[in-house]
């Protein structure tokens, strides 16, 4: 033992205070502190930084053929939803796209369902997705028009092609990523087959396979409005990318934005209503994801 | 506490020359050679060994998630072959509870995909073995605000709510700091002392395998091969400062570290 000067400090002990004294040690945010710092309240702000610079930038350039200011084009806008034009396009391609979504996903739930099964399923999908996932959408649509013509079956062909993969791809990496004692502690107590999948792999692997939802929505409004600008010309009824197409052809840059600004809504709609919404209730929750 | 001798009746589990193998693409390991053992009802079975010498693997086994290449393993006479719900295991891992689901949840999962127990009973069970390791407060609350030391707590209750045959934990202390190993050593005695089941434990610490186990299994370095089987019933915290502890200690100290077995209370120092 080395003697050291250390013993020249005397020792003590406190009595811990009463934590009543302290303050505060957890109390709910006030209603300030919760809008300050709410996701939706921050990016609402940003939105209208953007119009704002949009405004000042249009009114500076004064040429409404290049681009037309905010308030022409959201007068356009609310002008077209009262006629109910934008209403019905719209509506056309939310059809379109929530038929090739949830084909897509009902093929990926497919293809994932048989690559767990099986290392050769694995193999299988992993090829598949290799091959396909990097393959633009839009270049099949020439070979989607010849094999079912103009019109929906095309555009959801299309859709799916976009949606499949990258669901696929997420899912099965995420199903691969889990923990080998989650899977222990399922089949522990007697999960198999469908019951393992749905209770175990799923619910865990569920941020990739939400990842996967989002891209794959994404890529699908991509890919259908830009489908739809390439052959909404014959259709009948177009979506939104006919909607702009036409505007683009009769030289009205005001419609043109207005329908790019629907585009834009809806995406954001999608991912910062819905999307956060599911991740609210599941991976944030569940501390899986912040 | 007082633990009365388990009563030897009969094996409740029975590990027969049990060879265990890992077969990786570019080798192969021999994880356990010929291993006998029986565990008794009501045992608190220690598995003392150097780290690698393959009690993982043993426990595993047991649980049905690896067959052996030779001997068998029987629990109440009939053989294991999968892993089934009559041998719950505890892992080394904190993140082995479900994240998706609370506290309450994760306890009551097992017993309901089982359906061991009626509906309305569950809940109940639930409930009360998680008052037992001391979690009501935190019933509703998912594993992730959850501490090291709770998470394996509720992994232990979730394991005992379901009344197995017999509960496999594989170091499940490892991970904890010392006081709260302490004072989970001692919740699980507790525990013991109020149902009396039966426990397998892996551990690789001597004072722990001592002070929870009511016999202990000695193994020697990788290839695991049976080097002992003990009676730890009478040591305990009560007499842990005792020669006799110290002198078992001593004995499994030279049976891990393969020193010739010395008189107990010989000269040198005991290093316990
Ligand atoms: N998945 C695996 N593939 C190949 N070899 C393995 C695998 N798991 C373990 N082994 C080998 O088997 C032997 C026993 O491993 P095991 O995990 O059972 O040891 P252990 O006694 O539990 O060690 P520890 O105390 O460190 O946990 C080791 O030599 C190890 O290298
Ligand atoms: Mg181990």
């Amino acid at each position: 033992m080395q003697n050291t000067n250390t013993s020249a400090r005397p020792e003590f002990e406190i009595e811990p205070v009463d934590s009543g004294s302290i303050g505060e040690v957890e109390r709910p945010l006030s209603l300030f502190e919760r809008i300050a710092t709410n996701e939706t309240v921050q990016r609402f702000a940003i939105l209208v930084v953007l119009i704002l610079v949009w405004e000042l930038y249009a009114r500076w350039l004064n040429n409404s053929l290049l681009f037309p200011t905010f308030t022409d084009t959201i007068g356009t806008f609310f002008r077209d939803i009262k006629n109910g034009v934008l209403i019905n396009r719209t509506i056309t391609s939310m059809r379109t796209l929530v038929i090739g979504y949830a084909f897509g996903l009902a093929i990926a739930a497919v293809f994932t369902t048989f690559a767990v099964a099986s290392g050769l399923g694995t193999r299988i999908l992993s090829t598949l997705t290799a091959m396909f996932n990097p393959l633009p959408a839009i270049a099949l649509l020439p070979l989607a028009l010849i094999w079912f013509g103009l019109g929906t079956p095309s555009l959801v062909f299309v859709i799916i092609h976009s949606v499949l993969w990258a669901v696929a791809l997420n899912t099965l990496s995420g199903f691969r990523a889990v923990p080998e004692t989650l899977r222990m502690g399922g089949r522990n107590v007697g999960l198999k087959g469908a019951r393992y999948v749905g209770l175990i792999l799923i619910p865990a692997a569920f941020p990739s396979i939400l990842a996967g939802l989002k891209i794959g929505w994404a890529f699908a409004w991509r890919t259908l409005v830009a489908a739809e600008l390439v052959f909404g010309v014959s259709s009948r009824s177009g979506g939104i990318g006919w909607y702009i197409f036409e505007a683009r052809n009769e030289l009205d840059t005001a419609t043109v934005f207005s329908g790019l600004l629907t585009v834009i809504l809806i995406g954001l709609f999608v991912e910062s209503v819905i999307f956060r919404a599911i991740e609210a209730r599941t991976v944030n929750l569940w501390g899986m994801q912040t | 506490m007082s633990m009365p001798a388990p009563s030897s009746s009969q094996a409740l589990l029975a590990v027969n020359g049990v060879t265990l193998q890992y077969k990786t693409p570019r080798h192969l390991v021999t994880a356990t050679y010929r291993v006998n053992f029986s565990v008794h009802q009501g045992d608190r079975y220690v598995i003392l060994g150097p780290s690698g010498c393959g009690k993982s693997t043993l426990l595993k086994a047991v649980g049905g998630f690896m067959s052996p290449v030779e001997g068998e393993i029987t629990i109440r006479g009939r053989k294991i072959d999968a892993p089934g719900p009559d041998r719950m295991m505890v892992f080394q891992e904190f993140e082995q509870l479900m994240p998706w689901k609370t506290v309450f949840q994760n306890v009551l999962f097992p017993m309901k995909v089982t359906k061991k127990f009626a509906r309305e009973d569950t809940i109940a069970r639930a409930n009360s073995v998680i008052e037992k390791v001391g979690l009501t407060k935190f019933k509703d609350v998912y594993p992730h605000m959850l501490s090291g030391g709770m998470k394996m707590r509720v992994a232990i209750a979730r394991a005992m709510a379901l009344e197995p045959d017999i509960l496999l934990m594989d170091e499940p202390f490892a991970a904890l700091d010392a006081l709260t190993r302490r004072s989970m050593q001692q919740e699980l005695l507790s525990l013991w002392d109020q149902l009396r089941f039966t426990v397998m434990f892996v551990t690789h610490s001597i004072e722990e395998a001592i002070l929870v186990g009511s016999r202990v299994l000695v193994l020697s370095p990788h290839p695991g091969r049976v080097r002992a089987e003990l009676d730890t019933d009478r040591l305990n915290y009560n007499n842990i400062d005792h020669v006799d502890f110290g002198a078992m200690s001593k004995r499994i100290h030279n049976l891990l570290f393969g020193e010739k077995p010395k008189q107990p209370g010989a000269k040198e120092g005991a290093t316990a």
